[in-house]
Parts: C-alpha cells; sequence; structure tokens
C-alpha cells in the first residue's frame, strides 16, 4: 500500500461500506472544522518505508562517534541481561496501558507491585510508588511532598552546593508554585559539610537533601548525623542513591531517611541519553502525600489475591488541582526491566556488583594518580563508581585530547576531570589510562 | 468470540511473587567487603532465582495481561494504537545508546534526529519552536503553564488565574496548581463545548491562559475556536493546547492557525510510541516565536552544517534532569517518518471513522455530536463501570468509564485507526451484549479474565504496598 498509513487497515470496499453505515459521502464530511481554521494537510513530510528507514536512522546514528564512555554523575550504564531485552518487549506489556481494568492486567501489576517491593527491601522504607520519571523530578517531588506533610512547618530546602544542574533546575521549578525555597550548604572533603549544615538547619526547613554517593561519586561518612540533625529540627531527610549502591552502601531507613529518591535504571536500561527511572520511597505516615502510582494487593471475587492501582484519590485525575502530583504518565515499562534486572542479578549479584564499584573505581583511580600530572581521587573519601581527578593541565584540553583517543569523561572544573566505571568499561581501563599517558 | 485469558493460579494466589519462589538474605562482612563497616549495610534480602525460572515468571506474567495486540482496547482519550515494531529495533541501535554528557561534536546524529523531530513536531502543530525535554504529557503541560509564567512576568505582568473547562484531563487542573495557578473551572454549555459567556465572564486581567483540548473530551471541535482566542487575547491571556486528542486532527486543523499559543504533544498516542503498562511517553511542547526564548533548555539548532544544544535566552529552565525520554522521542521519529503527510492525515481520517462507525453500530445513546475520534457513549441507567466489566468477558477491553463526568454513566471510547471493521464489529457486539445481559450477569463479571472482580474498596482500605506487608499480614 503507498497511500494512507500502512498501519490503519482498511481496505477501499470497507472504507466505502463504513462510510455507507454511518451515512457520510466522504471521510471529509465526518470532520466538523470550521473553513477558516481548515488545515490543507502538507506538512512537507515525506513518507519512507519501513528498510528504507532503518538505513537511514541507522546511517543518522553511526553518525555519532563510537566513543568508550567513562561517564555517570547521575546517569549509569551497567550490562543489562539479554533476558531483559527480550522479555519485557513481550507485546502484552510494551503494549499496555496503565492498569485501570486490574482484572486483565493482572500480570503489569504484580511486575510493579514486586518493583515495589524490591525497593521496599533496599531502601528499608514500607513504601515505594512504581516510578516517577526521573530522579531529579523525584528530587523534586520530595520537597514539594515535604511542603505537604503537617509533621513539618518550614519553608527552606536545603541541598548540597555541588548538586547536579540538571536537578537543580528541575527543583527550582517544581517548588516555584510553592513558599518553598532552595538553599544550598557547603561540602567538606567530597561529603557533606556537618557542622555548616547544623548551622544552617533551622526549624523553618523543609527538607534537608544528601547524597550518597555523591554526584562526585564520594560515598558519604556521616549519614546517622544528617539524619540526626534533621529530625531534631522537625524536618525531612530526603537521601539521593541509585539502585546499584542500595546493594552494598547504608540502608537508608537505618540513617533516618524519611524520603528516599534517585535513579533505579543504572539496573535494566542501557545508557539511553538521559531516560530516566525515578524511584521514590517513604515511611508509611506520608503514604497519602505520596506522589504517583501505587499497586497494593487486595482480593477479588474468587478470594484470591490480587493487585489493583490503589489510593488514586491522592492522584490528578479524581483530585484534579488537589492532587499530590500531575504526574500520569510515569516509567512502568522501565521499572518492569530494572526488576527484572534485580531479579536476574539476585541478591548476591547485586552485592557483588556494587561492590565492584567501590574496587573498581579504586584501582583505576590509583593508576591515574600514578602518572604525573594527575591526582585521583582529589577527595580522601571512599568511592562509588566515579571519582574526581585533578590534573595539574586544563582539565578540558585533557578531556579534548582523550575524545581524540576514543575516550570520554566530564570535565567538572579547571584542572579537574571526572572518571566512572562500571562493568561496561572495565576491562577498558588500561586503555584508558595509556590514553591519558599518551594526551598528558 | 470465545475467549479466556490465562490464568496461573494456586490455592488462594495466582502466579506466586518471586520472593515467594526464593529469596536469599546475602550478609554482608566487613571480610570480604571494600568497605568498613560502618559505611555499608548489613545484609540485602532479594529474590534469588535461575535464569530459567525468571523467564517462566515473566512469561507467565505477560500472559495475564493484556496489550494493543491482544486485541481493542479503546479507552478513550489514550489513543491506544499499534505500535510498530520496526521502531522498537531503531531504538535499540547501540549507536544511539549514549551517555547525556557527551560532547555535542561526538553525538552529532542524536543531535540531528533531535533537530529533525522539533521541526516535525512544529509543522504538525503549526507552531515555531519546539522543546523534546518534557518526558510526559503533563509534563509539557507544566512546561508551557511555566512558560505562560515567564512569558508574562517578562512583561511586568503577574497574573494569577488559568482558566479550564469541567471537561478537561485532570492534569491540566494539577499541572496549572503545581506552577502556583489558582484554576478557574469552566462549565460545558448544553452541547458540550465551551460556554463562551461563561468564558468571558471568566477572564479577566488576572488569566495567564486558557487550557484546551480540541476536539473536547467528548469528541467534538470546539467550533468557535477562532473567537474564544481573540477573547484570551484580548485580555492579555494566551491559549494553551492539550495534545491528548490531536489524533482527530491531523492534516486537517493545526493548533497553531487556530490561535493556540502553547502545545503539548503527547507523541505515546499520536505518534504510536508504546505505553509499557503506564510509560514512558513524552510531552514535547511547541510554541509561538514570542514564547520560544522562554522554552527550557537545551534545545537543539543548526550551524553551518553542525547540530548543537542551546540555552534559549529567557529559559525557564529544566523539567527533566537530562533530554526527556530519549528512546521515546527516537520511535516518534521513525512513525511520523514512516507516515509521512498522506499517512498522518489516513490516520486520522481512518480514527474518525472508526468512532462514528463503531458508534453507530452500539445500542448506546451518544449524546453529544458530531465527535471526532472518541465518542462519549452513555450506559444510561446501567452502571458504565459494570458494563465495562462484563465487556472484558467478550475478550476486548473496555472503554474509558465514568469520564468526563458531565457525561451520566459515560463510556468513553476511542477504537483508533488500527481497528478494521471486524475487530469494530466484534467491539460492537461486545458493548451490545453486556448492556443486554442481567444485572447478575454484571455483578458477577468478569469471570473470563485472569482475576475476578477486585475490591479495590478494601484494598485502598488496609493498604498492602510490599510483600514485606503481606509477610506483616501473615500472607
Amino acid at each position: 500500500m503507498t497511500r494512507g498509513s500502512p498501519y490503519a487497515p482498511h481496505t477501499d470496499a470497507e472504507t466505502a461500506a463504513m462510510l455507507d453505515a454511518v451515512g457520510a459521502d466522504d471521510e471529509e464530511s465526518l470532520f466538523d472544522i470550521p473553513e477558516d481554521v481548515r488545515f490543507d494537510g502538507e506538512f512537507g513530510i515525506e513518507a519512507r518505508g519501513e528498510r528504507e528507514l532503518r538505513t537511514e536512522l541507522s546511517d543518522t546514528f553511526a553518525r555519532n562517534r563510537r566513543l568508550t564512555e567513562f561517564l555517570g554523575r547521575g546517569h549509569h550504564g551497567h550490562y543489562v541481561p539479554s533476558l531483559v531485552d527480550d522479555i519485557s518487549r513481550r507485546s502484552e506489556f510494551l503494549t499496555s496501558y496503565t492498569q485501570y481494568q486490574p482484572e486483565i492486567t493482572q500480570g503489569f501489576l504484580q511486575v510493579l507491585f514486586e518493583y515495589q517491593s524490591m525497593l521496599v527491601e533496599l531502601t528499608g522504607l514500607p513504601v515505594a510508588n512504581c516510578s516517577m520519571y526521573d530522579a531529579a523530578t523525584a528530587l523534586a517531588e520530595a520537597a514539594r511532598l515535604s511542603n505537604r506533610v503537617r509533621r513539618v512547618s518550614g519553608t527552606r530546602v536545603l541541598v548540597p552546593e555541588t548538586l547536579h544542574a540538571g536537578k537543580r533546575s528541575v527543583l527550582d521549578n517544581y517548588v516555584s508554585g510553592t513558599a518553598l525555597t532552595v538553599e544550598t550548604y557547603p561540602m567538606d572533603d567530597g561529603n557533606v559539610d556537618v557542622d555548616a549544615l547544623a548551622e544552617r538547619v533551622d526549624q523553618n526547613t523543609s527538607m534537608v537533601y544528601a547524597e550518597n554517593p555523591t554526584v562526585r561519586g564520594a560515598i558519604e561518612e556521616r549519614l546517622s548525623e544528617i539524619g540526626d540533625i534533621a529530625d531534631d529540627a522537625n524536618t525531612l531527610f530526603c537521601l539521593g542513591t541509585d539502585i546499584v549502591a542500595l546493594g552494598l552502601l547504608e540502608e537508608p531507613a537505618s540513617v533516618g531517611a524519611d524520603v528516599v529518591v534517585g535513579e533505579a535504571d543504572a539496573l535494566g536500561m542501557p545508557t539511553s541519553y538521559g531516560m530516566g527511572l525515578g524511584l521514590f520511597a517513604t515511611r508509611e505516615e506520608f503514604l497519602r502525600q505520596v506522589p504517583g502510582r501505587l499497586v497494593g494487593a487486595g482480593e477479588d471475587a474468587g478470594g484470591r489475591r490480587a493487585y489493583t492501582l490503589t489510593l488514586q484519590t491522592r492522584e490528578q485525575h479524581i483530585r484534579k488541582e488537589r492532587a499530590t502530583s500531575n504526574i500520569c504518565t510515569n516509567q512502568a515499562w522501565v521499572a518492569l526491566r530494572t526488576a527484572m534486572h534485580v531479579a536476574s542479578l539476585g541478591p548476591d549479584g547485586l552485592v557483588d556488583l556494587a561492590k565492584r564499584c567501590v574496587t573498581d573505581a579504586e584501582s583505576l583511580a590509583a593508576e591515574l594518580s600514578d602518572l604525573n600530572g594527575v591526582q585521583a581521587p582529589v577527595h580522601d573519601r571512599h568511592h562509588f563508581r566515579e571519582f574526581v581527578a585533578h590534573t595539574d593541565q586544563p582539565a578540558e584540553a585533557i578531556a579534548s585530547d582523550l575524545e581524540k583517543e576514543g575516550f570520554a569523561v566530564h570535565v567538572v572544573g579547571e584542572h579537574e576531570l571526572q572518571v566512572c566505571v562500571t562493568d561496561l568499561n572495565a576491562s577498558k581501563t588500561d586503555e584508558l589510562v595509556a590514553a591519558f599517558e599518551e594526551v598528558l | 468470540m470465545d475467549y479466556d485469558q490465562a490464568r496461573y493460579s494456586r490455592d488462594d494466589q495466582y502466579e506466586p511473587l518471586l520472593a515467594e519462589k526464593n529469596a536469599t538474605r546475602v550478609e554482608i562482612d566487613e571480610e570480604d567487603s571494600p568497605l568498613p563497616d560502618e559505611l555499608t549495610r548489613d545484609a540485602v534480602e532479594l529474590p534469588d532465582l535461575s535464569e530459567p525460572e525468571l523467564a517462566r515468571h515473566y512469561t507467565r506474567l505477560s500472559q495475564m495481561n493484556w496489550g494493543v495486540e491482544s486485541g481493542p482496547y479503546p479507552l478513550g482519550s489514550c489513543t491506544m494504537k499499534y505500535n510498530p515494531s520496526f521502531t522498537e529495533d531503531v531504538a535499540a541501535d547501540p549507536n544511539a545508546a549514549v551517555h547525556p554528557d557527551r560532547s555535542a561534536r561526538s553525538v552529532q546524529g542524536s543531535l540531528e534526529l533531535l533537530y529533525d523531530l522539533q521541526d516535525y513536531l512544529a509543522r504538525i502543530g503549526g507552531m515555531d519552536a519546539v522543546t523534546l525535554q518534557p518526558p510526559a504529557g503533563a509534563a509539557g503541560e507544566f512546561a508551557g503553564i511555566l512558560v505562560a509564567k515567564a512569558y508574562h512576568e517578562a512583561n511586568g505582568n503577574d497574573r494569577s488565574e488559568v482558566v479550564i473547562p469541567a471537561s478537561a484531563h485532570g492534569t491540566n487542573f494539577a499541572s496549572a496548581a503545581m506552577a502556583g495557578y489558582d484554576v478557574v473551572e469552566l462549565p460545558s454549555d448544553e452541547d458540550g463545548r465551551v460556554d463562551v459567556d461563561a468564558l468571558e465572564a471568566a477572564l479577566s486581567e488576572d488569566t495567564a491562559a486558557l487550557m484546551l483540548t480540541n476536539p473536547n473530551t467528548v469528541g467534538l471541535f470546539e467550533r468557535d475556536i477562532v473567537d474564544i482566542a481573540e477573547m484570551v487575547h484580548d485580555v492579555g491571556g494566551l491559549l494553551y493546547y492539550d495534545g491528548a486528542n490531536l489524533n482527530a486532527l491531523l492534516g486537517r486543523g493545526r493548533p497553531g492557525d487556530m490561535g493556540f499559543d502553547i502545545m503539548h504533544y503527547n507523541v505515546h498516542k499520536t505518534f504510536a510510541t508504546p505505553h509499557g503498562g503506564g510509560g514512558p511517553g513524552a510531552g514535547p511542547v511547541g510554541v509561538v516565536e514570542e514564547l520560544a526564548p522562554y522554552l527550557p533548555s537545551p534545545r537543539v539548532r543548526e550551524r553551518g552544517g553542525n547540530y548543537e544544544l542551546f540555552d534559549p535566552e529567557e529559559s525557564i529552565g529544566k523539567v527533566h534532569g537530562y533530554q526527556g525520554n530519549w528512546l521515546v522521542l527516537v520511535k516518534a521519529y521513525a512513525y511520523i517518518a514512516r507516515l509521512g503527510d498522506e499517512g498522518l492525515a489516513d490516520s486520522s481520517a481512518k480514527a474518525v471513522l472508526n468512532a462514528n462507525y463503531l458508534a453507530s453500530q452500539l445500542d448506546y445513546e451518544v449524546p453529544y455530536e458530531p465527535f471526532h475520534h472518541e465518542f462519549a457513549a452513555t450506559a444510561g441507567d446501567r452502571d458504565a463501570a459494570d458494563v465495562a466489566k462484563r465487556m472484558l468477558d467478550y475478550g476486548v477491553h473496555p472503554p474509558t468509564t465514568k469520564w468526563p463526568e458531565f457525561v451520566p454513566e459515560a463510556m468513553l471510547t476511542e477504537p483508533t485507526e488500527v481497528e478494521n471493521r471486524d475487530s469494530l464489529d466484534d467491539l460492537a457486539h461486545a458493548f451490545n451484549a453486556a448492556m443486554a445481559d442481567s444485572d447478575e450477569e454484571l455483578a458477577n463479571a468478569p469471570s473470563k479474565t485472569t482475576a475476578r472482580r477486585i475490591d479495590q474498596v478494601s484494598a485502598a482500605r488496609e493498604p498492602r504496598l510490599s510483600w514485606r506487608a503481606l509477610d506483616a499480614d501473615g500472607e
């Protein structure tokens, strides 16, 4: 078929019979659009065949340079097992909608219930929703939650001075319609400057946000103290992390976190230009203030356990302008892939992967530090996946030269590079070190 | 058609949870940990299953789920159309799997695709500039309203209200409120459209924007749109287009030509990217020239044959940590390019024809006409939710029920262009047979789906949201 949509299956005879059944002369007569706003239909977009398009787009993407990425800072790639790609593409999952009819969508509901359950295990907090868009919007929603809960009366949201620029901008936008204001607190050698933070937190503070690992890869050493500072001031402690780090680092509930946010798609997704999966977990007492969808277990008429979207009176389709959030479409299919990846790893696999994030970063930092003109890591801390290296030469020039050698690293200061190692690039660290030697 | 959904069950449950099949607690000991004890957790407890067991678990769960490829999925305002397989292959290209912090010069291919998609969407919507960043329709609404707010503020104009018809999607109200606006709700007139007199009364110097869906949520085109636009502009307000129903208009009308200043596109609706059980979607936003400086940063532009990211001068900043749902945008591009002008126009023609044909085959009253891609039938003195549950037993997914609220016992139905006449006849049969069934049959439905009727009230009364909660409950 050359005319029309290849995905509209009507034959001419069928179209004619259907027009006849509705008493219309032609398709155009079904459109009740006044003449003065009618459009002639010419977008100037040329249709291509499927094979043609696959070639075209394959050529387009081939114009991306093939670099070995040592990049992180909030978006991380790990090896994704084939099982995840294979089964997540089953059309019953991929082409389904939000589970408004739970009786016929038990499969996906159970997957989401299992995803929530895994986050409950990993965070130690009893409530996890079935996704936000990404870590930035999850953090922003946490701030908005702090503004709604009764336990907290303040309006100041405190974030680290090193907060990722994307997260900061999203946060600023999400609180722009509230009384909340965002302020920063200083860091001390890669960790939270706990004394400075304590001075800044007061009864007018709504939320304290800290990260573990930090955006510069350092593992936070005084989390419980941060939790206590927040608690003493009746303010929420929001902890940012990611799903792999949760497999090894301190359990958020045990350090007093009230809300846990972060990226969950470090598992389940390839690097995908920043596409995310916002994890969001919190305490039972904030259940009715949680943004986004929740899946709960109930019972069907046959007496069997069954799953359903629940507590929907929090949501926009019922509560409208008084909803906890405007979110409707979320990242459900990404959550499916993440849950499958976690299940594929199992507890041993997840813990081992997380340990490698520590040891691989440590050994690469040591190797780079052996080079003349590089000191790594700059912070005297333990690191997770990534670390910052000081370079005697300007960092921008080194990164640019490294790119010519086929490697991508972050520039985070005039003389600072950030390097991230995961199971995807760990076998290329020798080559990276050699490339550094070449360009220094 | 006879139909039974797959059902794996044992005793008082269906497929057991992963953790019920097998879970292991792994202790983290200092001896074999690279970190001091005080920086690590004590243990991790998670499901512990082999790959064959997992493959079977998830395959069974998929069989207990309904997708567009299973059969008709006529949820009104959701546009559940077929998702072409090849778009998945295109998006899986390893060269497209790049990190967002890569230098622009090293990802020219990705930037070119984004640039071209910005251009396609601008043409389709009749807009001058487009951002692809919002990760869903609601995020697009929020971004669009923030753009309106920034524009008014830059003009020294603090406005406090957003006007929204009562029939609008719930996200409109929530997005406006999130941006800090008071919502002024507009009643529908007798024929289901914007009540122009009520609008006149609602508009004032405080109006930042009017948010409209066109065709509206019962499929009616707002015939007074040019007048409405003039009224809104006369008080200095902006007109916002909710793109949820754009599948009705492709090639026949463009929001930009109707006087809209800002719009979002639901690419997971109009442009056939899969809904994935609730997401990911993408909600690009288009604006007229005057508002382009306020769009989220960064956008993509072309300079001397190279593509680069740039921050619009007065940008509102960001609504997503990076560039939004990249993989979804790739699929949307592939779909638009596959269809081209004629295919896009044909999609709308067949979507509208299908809705009209299906309605003509139903023993239901459809109070508001002439509708386009969707229509609101009424279940009359039956409970629409019960009728929908019964429809499940006839091998179709039912429509959206009890919404919009101004239609009594509404069944908001959008078959999309992908159904042929036979499948529309199956759908009509399901509608009509369910309506003819007894109250008892409705109350006992469904029986052919995996689960029987689920008691949502008690599930919400005592929420159990994890397997840990089930454990604590003795299950």
